[in-house]
């Protein structure tokens, strides 16, 4: 029985369709969710309800955008697609940066630089063939990675302002540069925004098997393969995020001083 | 004490054809209050320093001692007025410039990570100028400011507040200021402490012909080190002049209140 069921997890997985009935059973789990909710009096009902209503659109939404960009076979396409994502990460994080001057700008540039390497390479070394199928789906990994490093660093360094104040002053006062006065708090900001995807790199397979993989495995393919584009996705996001990582905090730490290299004074007071 | 240079008011100076070292002239200060307004921190402060000099900066609590030191090492930008140092006005000289020739010490002595050594040198370094002897520097100046010259390895972390705030002096001494600004600089420390402290800067500052600006809201601790300074409420200069007149026979009004202890006088919170 039991030898049954694996071998129908194998090779016929590889053919599996999903109906939206599929999908609807699933919202089951949901349902046990806010039951759960309702009884121990969480008042998570209605956020679960929507963020699920809201998951399945955007998640449709993109499935139809990626479904035209595949079909229309078009580079300008996957250029927009890639573009679009950008901008929503750059708004994401910019709004983590105010208020900053120049939010906005800094969360773009360092995502845009710092996917655009990442994919360029990726491609010129034909590490991933140069397709559809392959740049969609990674590109919007390495912008959501790089995303998130911008975040962390841009609002570490702005807590680092204002608890380091003193000593940043302290420097200035002997004349040091404003990147000498921070560079004991951009070393912190990069590292803290850096580690938690290394410990995941370091854990890999052993806690938990990470998304590209599980993807690939439930699509049917030989698990090997998936090993391998899995190892290509996290050296890359290793790269992609230390490149976000240092281009986030440098420019943050530009804005951080007036021309006259005073620090500023983000908050009132 | 004694002086070999002249050591009153700066007019004095200026009469025996000396100019002076630091010259203030009508300082104002606004900073941001709420999303549109601004609020005037100093309003036409103005006031000139000798070389070797010692000048008091006194006033209660807020009035702006703090900003106006600040303004002076250009960690604040002046909203109008001019600050000259030694002749030069400030905004002609590049700003690492201007710090290295006028250095602070700040009420709470803040200490990088490291040895002392590594504090005291630091300004050097960030110019890269490491001297060709750093052990007979720093052993010099910790010497300068009383503490054991063979500390210079010794870790940061242990020192006492006045320990540490000889670091701070020594760390600032290091980069060959003309003009020391002092922010209440014995103000966070014990009583002894801050007596040793108070003693080592007025000796310093009749030993050598650095300038010293300093700040304080005590009237006892002015009337023991400056020869000149002026009195600040709410950000103008309500007196100046001479020490023992300004704190004998205060002219004006407000002056005569701040003097008598009449007005708040609790450490600047500015």
């Amino acid at each position: 029985m039991g030898r049954a069921l694996i071998e129908v997890a194998g090779p016929l997985a590889a053919q599996a369709q999903f109906s939206f009935v599929n999908v609807a059973l699933a919202l089951l789990m949901v349902a046990v969710a806010v039951a759960l909710s309702f009884w121990q009096r969480l008042s998570l009902e209605k956020d679960m309800l929507l963020a699920c209503a809201r998951a399945f659109v955007q998640l449709l939404a993109i499935g139809y955008v990626i479904q035209l960009v595949f079909r229309s076979r078009s580079f300008w396409f996957v250029l927009l697609l890639l573009t679009a994502m950008v901008l929503f990460a750059a708004i994401t994080s910019g709004r983590r940066l105010r208020p900053l001057p120049g939010a906005y700008a800094i969360a773009a540039i360092a995502i845009t630089l710092a996917s655009a390497l990442t994919l360029v390479l990726l491609v010129a070394l034909d590490v991933v063939p140069s397709t559809a199928r392959y740049v969609v789906p990674l590109g919007g990994m390495i912008v959501g990675n790089a995303m998130n490093v911008v975040s962390v660093v841009g609002t570490r360094l702005r807590e680092e302002l204002e608890s380091e104040r003193r000593t940043i002053e302290a420097a200035l006062a002997l004349a040091a540069s404003p990147s000498q006065a921070t560079r004991p708090s951009l070393r912190r900001a990069v590292r803290v925004a850096m580690i938690p995807l290394i410990d995941n790199t370091k854990t890999i397979g052993l806690v938990f098997l990470p998304g590209a993989m599980t993807g690939m495995i439930l699509a049917g393919a030989d698990p090997l393969d998936a090993v391998k584009l899995q190892a290509i996705v996290m050296y890359m996001l290793i790269g992609t995020v230390a490149i976000a990582a240092a281009v986030a905090a440098y420019l943050v730490q530009r804005q951080l001083f007036t021309r006259h290299e005073q620090l500023r004074r983000l908050s009132s007071g | 004490m004694h002086h070999d240079q002249p050591t009153t008011a700066a007019s004095a100076g200026r009469e025996s054809g000396k100019s002076p070292r630091l010259t203030v002239d009508g300082l104002c200060l606004d900073v941001p209050d709420g999303e549109q307004a601004t609020r005037r921190l100093l309003d036409d402060v103005g006031f000139s320093v000798l070389a070797g000099e010692v000048f008091t900066i006194l006033g209660p609590s807020g009035s702006g001692k703090s900003s106006l030191l600040r303004c002076l090492d250009r960690l604040n930008e002046p909203t109008a007025g001019r600050v000259l140092i030694g002749g030069q006005d400030m905004r002609d000289l590049p700003v690492r410039e201007v710090r290295r020739r006028v250095g602070m010490v700040f009420q709470q002595p803040v200490l990088f990570p490291g040895s002392i050594a590594d504090n005291v040198l630091y300004g050097l370094r960030a110019r890269a100028a490491e001297p060709t002897d750093p052990d007979g520097l720093v052993g010099d100046l910790l010497a300068r400011v009383g503490l054991p010259p063979d500390w210079s390895g010794h870790s940061t972390r242990d020192l006492s507040g006045g320990e540490a705030q000889r670091v701070a002096l020594a760390r600032a001494l290091a980069n060959g200021p003309q003009i020391l600004l002092l922010d209440e600089p014995t103000a966070a420390l014990d009583r002894s402490a801050s007596a040793r402290i108070e003693r080592l800067l007025v000796e310093m500052g009749s030993a050598t012909d650095l300038t010293l600006v300093w700040v304080t809201h005590d009237l006892d601790q002015a009337r023991r080190i400056g020869h000149s300074g002026l009195i600040l409420v709410d950000g103008r200069v309500v007196e100046q002049g001479s020490l023992t007149t300004l704190l004998a026979d205060p002219a004006a009004e407000v002056a005569r209140l701040f003097v008598a202890g009449d007005l708040d006088s609790g450490p600047a919170a500015t």
